[in-house]
């Protein structure tokens, strides 16, 4: 296991690597960039662009660039803006930090426990109409734009329907901090919770449905029905846990991506200030340290989450341990 | 995955249990065609295809506007009276102006954006560039997908280990921040490759982000399904006799690795238009003077809670295509599964 460990931290770090060198390359390489007319505004004299290409390092070779922005990013930490210099880009992704961490946190636990509740439901009355019914549902969901659901949820829940009983109690958009004020964090949040969660609801429902009727044509099955166990417990016991290990594997990978920036769109719509946000307004103004790093962070969880996942599998599948042991 | 009818002449038994043999293409085929809820699809699809195609025609019979100029002090015939189509505000202050409503009948039927363009006409001409981009960036994902995960599984080596470790590195990117990241860098500029030049506007940058970022998520399953023909008893068999590595490559393993990218077709289209859509709602995929279903729903962004339907209208284009290739692709990807096989 140890082992095991040790080969997938190595992996991370070269992945991060790998890609903090893509990131680099995509916003400093680019044919026809040009950081310093960016910084310099438009119309900008030859000598003005020299003096700036001078004063943040533009001028030297793309390697020595990459080295130094990589090293005040991770040793130094004293990355800062490049359109203002005293605006430091790693305090400001930390505030952003707790906003993103909760539009995921509650995203994944609605997707988690409606998806599960759906697939498994869904699965059980196999052709019957709660079986279609929610597959319809599912397959909608997974063909609705995020950032159209969420003006549609805005147009019904902030302004049509905000005076009826129905909505009354949503806030005006915007964020209030855990440690503040938990309920009207949570009042404010619950909206965009259910917009985000839609997509990945229909996901993984229709993932869970499939690999339940899969396992449940398995010889192990009918095993555990010839001992006389009861439909329950070869539900939780049986069927489900095996029907879980793709569910979990991709699990991983969306949720990183959630954190890494997925929430972009929610963000924006719901006024909440978190990673996305401060992403997408770093692309607006081609912010390149600041699009560098938060990039680089919402790229760390994605790797550090599948590698969570990774052992999580291990545990939940005897058979892939097993296997790498060997 | 041999013909089955090679297995049938060897299996007399399973000849005459099976009433028509068929190979596996016919059979994925005849499978799909014989779903309902894949004709739906095919139906629905066509006519949005037909529809979008009549855009012109719309414009210049029904609704009798030009889609792409604006109409400040236009006016139109309803209910007998002349009314315009940039009303001033009646109601509160009555300062500013409000576009016309939905009229529901032929000229605006779902209202006019702030500009005094038919939102209608205007939906029908944007679907042309988001079935288009759409189309056209699933076929560029699907060729070097298949480009990739043959190479990779094939010659294996150093190449396999380069390429796996290179869509590594992309796989941990975000699909979406990838997308943002080279929409924003390349917005609004314009390349001269010599040969061809690349205008600002146009849409093929948004084509060629959206294509190769889901290269990825389908060079992958191409590459595993490429290893396990290679290693499967036939092509040992071809390599024995002498079978030069090209004709193995070309008339074994990629008839074997296309239901793949078959299967991968519409979700990679449905994909496609929901990236392309929120890259368009960011104002940075489509720019003007183009328009695709997500750039008229930015537009009409502050029209949202006095005139809605200018934002669920061409929400609801984008919802009943992507269902329709989503149900699509559930068909698809079932035909061409080995382990569906009860109805054959």
């Amino acid at each position: 296991m140890l082992r095991f460990v040790l080969f997938r931290l190595m992996q991370m770090i070269f992945i991060m690597t790998g890609l903090s060198m893509v990131v680099f390359l995509i916003f400093f390489a680019t044919p026809g960039i040009d950081p310093a007319a960016n910084i310099a505004g438009r119309g900008a004299s030859e000598e003005v662009l020299a003096a700036v290409r001078e004063s943040f390092g533009l001028d030297r070779p793309l390697p020595i660039q990459y080295l130094s922005m990589m090293k005040r990013m991770l040793i130094d930490q004293d990355l800062t803006s490049f359109s203002n210099r005293s605006y430091q880009v790693l305090p400001a992704i930390l505030n952003s930090l707790p906003v993103t961490f909760s539009v995921a946190f509650g995203t994944a636990v609605i997707w988690v426990s409606v998806s599960i509740a759906f697939g498994t439901a869904a699965a059980l009355t196999r052709g019957k109409l709660t079986d279609k019914l929610l597959m319809t549902i599912g397959l909608i969901g997974i063909s609705m734009p995020v950032f159209w659901v969420a003006s549609v949820a805005n147009l019904f829940t902030q302004h049509r329907y905000q005076d009826s009983w129905l909505f009354s109690w949503v806030p005006p958009l915007g964020y209030v901090p855990l440690s503040e004020d938990p309920g009207s964090w949570a009042l404010h949040l619950i909206i965009p919770w259910i917009t985000g969660s839609i997509l990945y609801i229909g996901l993984y429902s229709r993932l869970l449905r499939s690999s339940l009727v899969e396992v449940y044509h398995e010889d192990f099955i009918r095993t555990a029905r010839a001992k006389g166990l009861s439909e329950t417990r070869i539900l939780f016991r049986h069927a489900l846990r095996t029907a879980m290990l793709p569910f979990v594997s991709l699990l991983g990978l969306d949720l990183g991506a959630l954190i890494a920036g997925n929430t972009l769109i929610v963000e924006l719509l719901f006024g909440l200030p978190g990673l996305g946000m401060l992403t997408f307004r770093a692309l607006q103004s081609l912010d390149l340290p600041f699009m560098m790093t938060t990039i680089m962070y919402g790229s760390f969880f994605v790797v550090l989450l599948n590698t969570l996942v990774d052992l999580l599998y291990a545990f939940l599948d005897p058979r892939v341990k097993d296997a790498r042991r060997n | 995955m041999t013909t089955s009818s090679d297995s049938a002449a060897r299996h007399p038994d399973a000849a005459s249990r099976v009433t028509v043999s068929r190979g596996p293409w016919a059979t994925a085929v005849g499978r799909i065609l014989r779903q309902p809820s894949a004709i739906i699809a095919l139906v629905v699809l066509a006519l949005i295809i037909a529809a979008t195609a009549a855009a012109p025609i719309y414009a210049e019979y029904v609704s009798r506007t030009n889609p792409f100029a604006t109409a400040l002090s236009a006016k139109i015939w309803l209910d007998g009276q002349e009314v315009l189509v940039i009303q001033p505000v009646t109601e509160g202050l009555g300062l500013g102006t409000i576009p016309i409503g939905p009229t529901w009948g032929p000229q605006y039927l779902v209202g006019s954006d702030s500009l005094g363009r038919d939102v209608m006409a205007r939906i029908l001409y944007g679907g042309q560039n988001s079935l288009f981009i759409a189309g056209i960036a699933t076929t560029i994902s699907l060729v070097f997908a298949l480009l990739v995960g043959l190479c990779a599984g094939f010659f294996g080596g150093i190449v396999d280990t380069v390429l796996t470790r290179l869509l590594d590195v992309v796989w941990a990117f975000p699909v979406f921040l990838l997308a943002t990241s080279l929409s924003v860098v390349t917005i609004g500029r314009s390349f001269d490759f010599g040969l061809f030049e690349i205008r600002a506007d146009s849409i093929i940058i948004p084509v060629l982000i959206i294509g190769i970022v889901n290269i990825p998520y389908i060079a992958r399953p191409v590459r595993a399904q490429t290893i396990q023909v290679r290693q499967s008893e036939f092509v040992t068999a071809a390599r024995g006799i002498g079978v030069p590595s090209w004709r193995i490559l070309l008339i074994d393993v990629v008839p074997n690795v296309l239901p793949i990218l078959i299967v991968f077709a519409p979700i990679t289209v449905a994909i496609s238009m929901i990236l392309e859509s929120s890259l368009s709602f960011l104002s940075i995929g489509v720019q003007a003077p183009e328009s695709s279903w997500g750039t008229i729903i930015r537009e009409n962004q502050p029209l949202l809670y006095s005139r809605p339907w200018t934002t669920l209208a061409p929400g609801l284009a984008i919802v009943l295509t992507v269902v329709m290739l989503n149900l699509l692709g559930d068909v698809v990807r079932d035909a061409f599964d080995p382990r569906m096989k009860q109805e054959d």
